[in-house]
């Protein structure tokens, strides 16, 4: 789940953030550094401070391709960073590369690039997006084996953020995947492809949920999707006000973009009631 | 049962909680009876890395109000950072004009986003009827100071927190008419320039409600206890 599992409380540019200062200059170089350590860190850092130069873009596809750095399990540790960075550059020169990452053998590289996909909205990645969701899938039913083998949730969400509404008939049957995040981001996809509330619904009970982990990754998926009706549960539910503030404002951010310039909506105002009481 | 022999009862419980879910019980209980003499105990509980706890906490001291506010200042001095947090949220919310100098501090300085958050919501909350009416100009221009540096916060919920109290400033205490276009003007400078589509959201608010506003004038030894000062907001879950 994007912004659930993040440090809520970011670090903020002032000050120095734990690690070494970089610039700009030297965090493009320690991309082919000998260190494995500082090539990684740079590709955090480059997508942490949206350094979107063009060489900064160039060095993380290359590293896309990188073999040096591997854990013992066979992962790719600055391929995955890499990836997650070319999502925030917001640069369509990553898009192909990040496409090629859907198949790579890293789970976490595939999760990866399916979010940063999502991020550069594209659609031109929708047919390989289907294609690892159909892996779950025999037919339109989710097969006998409960499948944790692709990062469901990240697909589910990119194709509901891209607004893939052909794909409907595949995303559906994740909504009785055994597991529950994958469940929510699947109801998350519907509400988005389909604008019926029964999928938003669905979400707002879930924010009864007794686990903290789920109820925050619920608070994510209403702020992305910006369901208005949930405005009073996300104010009630038991979580961080942090959390909860970051969930309205997508509420609010939603509304403003369906309305006129020139007013504010009453559900607007709702919104920013409830959101002042959590400060 | 009268609120002596209530206290005594549920301060028990709270000090023979086992478990981290009993403790959340507990506190709740205690904070929901709203006795001044279990002011020692929710402070407590504001340390004892159980936010659920500090959270009820924080509410049953706001409900409380000003009894608690010598012990919470006394409690920042603290080295525990979490009861400090937890307790610059408290006095946010209580608004006590004793707590001016730590609230200022917190929302310009402190490093977390929520405490400064709340700091800056506690500035604009601040029950102003309690500051002597000498005082009451230079106060104002320190914290109207405040939250126009505190607008310009780089996390958004920080700066969205700063607006609704430049809003209420505006609105509650309209003074000094160049105070009032100061914060106008910003607010413009917000619309114009604020990266953040939430926050531009809520300064257009802030204006309606200004504009929406007959402006009251303080004056000096007039209760402002009848004027609308916003929710403080309860349930800070």
């Amino acid at each position: 789940m994007n912004s659930s599992s993040q440090n809520f409380e970011d670090l903020s540019p002032r000050g120095n953030a734990d690690g070494e200062s970089l610039t700009v200059e030297q965090a493009i170089a320690n991309l082919e550094s000998a260190d494995l350590g500082l090539r990684f860190y740079a590709a955090w850092w480059l997508g942490r401070f949206r350094v979107c130069e063009a060489a900064a873009i160039t060095g993380l596809i290359r590293a896309l391709e990188d073999e040096a750095d591997r854990t013992p399990e066979g992962g790719y540790p600055l391929r995955r960073n890499a990836a997650r960075a070319l999502g925030k550059l917001g640069d369509r020169q990553a898009v192909s590369p990040l496409i090629a990452c859907l198949d790579c053998s890293d789970f976490y590289v595939r999760e990866a690039a399916a979010q940063s996909l999502e991020m550069l909205g594209d659609p031109v990645c929708i047919p390989a997006l289907i294609k690892l969701l159909k892996v779950g899938l025999q037919g339109e039913q989710l097969r006998s084996q409960p499948d944790l083998s692709q990062p469901y949730d990240a697909i589910l969400e990119a194709l509901g953020t891209l607004r893939a509404s052909e794909c409907i008939p595949w995303v559906k049957p994740f909504l009785e995947h055994p597991v529950e995040l994958v469940q929510y981001a699947a109801a998350r996809a519907m509400y988005q492809l389909s604008q019926e509330p029964v999928y938003g619904e669905r979400l707002v009970q879930a924010l009864n949920g007794d686990k903290l982990q789920l109820r925050r990754a619920v608070l994510a998926d209403l702020g992305a999707i910006g369901y208005l009706p949930a405005a009073e549960a996300i104010a009630k539910t038991l979580a961080e006000n942090s959390l909860k503030l970051i969930a309205l404002k997508g509420l609010l951010e939603h509304q403003v973009h369906q309305t006129a310039a020139s007013s504010l909506s009453e559900g607007a105002i709702r919104i920013m009631n409830l959101m002042d009481s959590l400060l | 049962m009268n609120d002596h022999a209530l206290a005594q009862k549920l301060i028990h419980a709270v000090e023979a909680a086992d478990s981290s879910d009993s403790l959340l019980d507990a506190v709740k209980q205690l904070a929901a009876a709203g006795i001044e003499e279990s002011v020692p105990t929710l402070i407590a509980a504001l340390g004892y890395n159980n936010p659920g706890a500090a959270v009820a906490a924080v509410d049953g001291l706001i409900a409380i109000g000003e009894v608690a506010v010598q012990p919470l200042l006394e409690l920042i001095d603290n080295y525990n950072y979490g009861a400090r947090a937890w307790a610059i949220r408290a006095l946010a919310g209580i608004g006590d004009f004793r707590a001016l100098d730590t609230l200022l501090e917190a929302a310009k300085n402190d490093f977390s986003l929520s405490v400064r958050r709340a700091a800056a919501r506690g500035l604009g909350t601040l029950r102003w009827h309690q500051v002597p009416p000498e005082q009451v100009q230079s106060v104002q221009t320190q914290v109207l100071e405040a939250l126009l540096l505190i607008s310009q916060d780089p996390e958004w919920v920080v700066r969205y927190a700063a607006v609704t109290s430049l809003e209420t400033l505006a609105i509650l205490i309209a003074i000094i008419p160049e105070q009032v276009s100061r914060i106008t003007e910003r607010f413009q400078q917000m619309i114009d320039t604020d990266a953040d589509l939430g926050v531009r959201t809520r300064v257009r608010l802030a204006q309606q409600q200004i504009q929406q506003q007959p402006q009251e004038v303080l004056i000096p030894n007039k209760k402002l206890e009848g004027a609308k000062v916003p929710y403080r907001g309860g349930g800070r879950r």
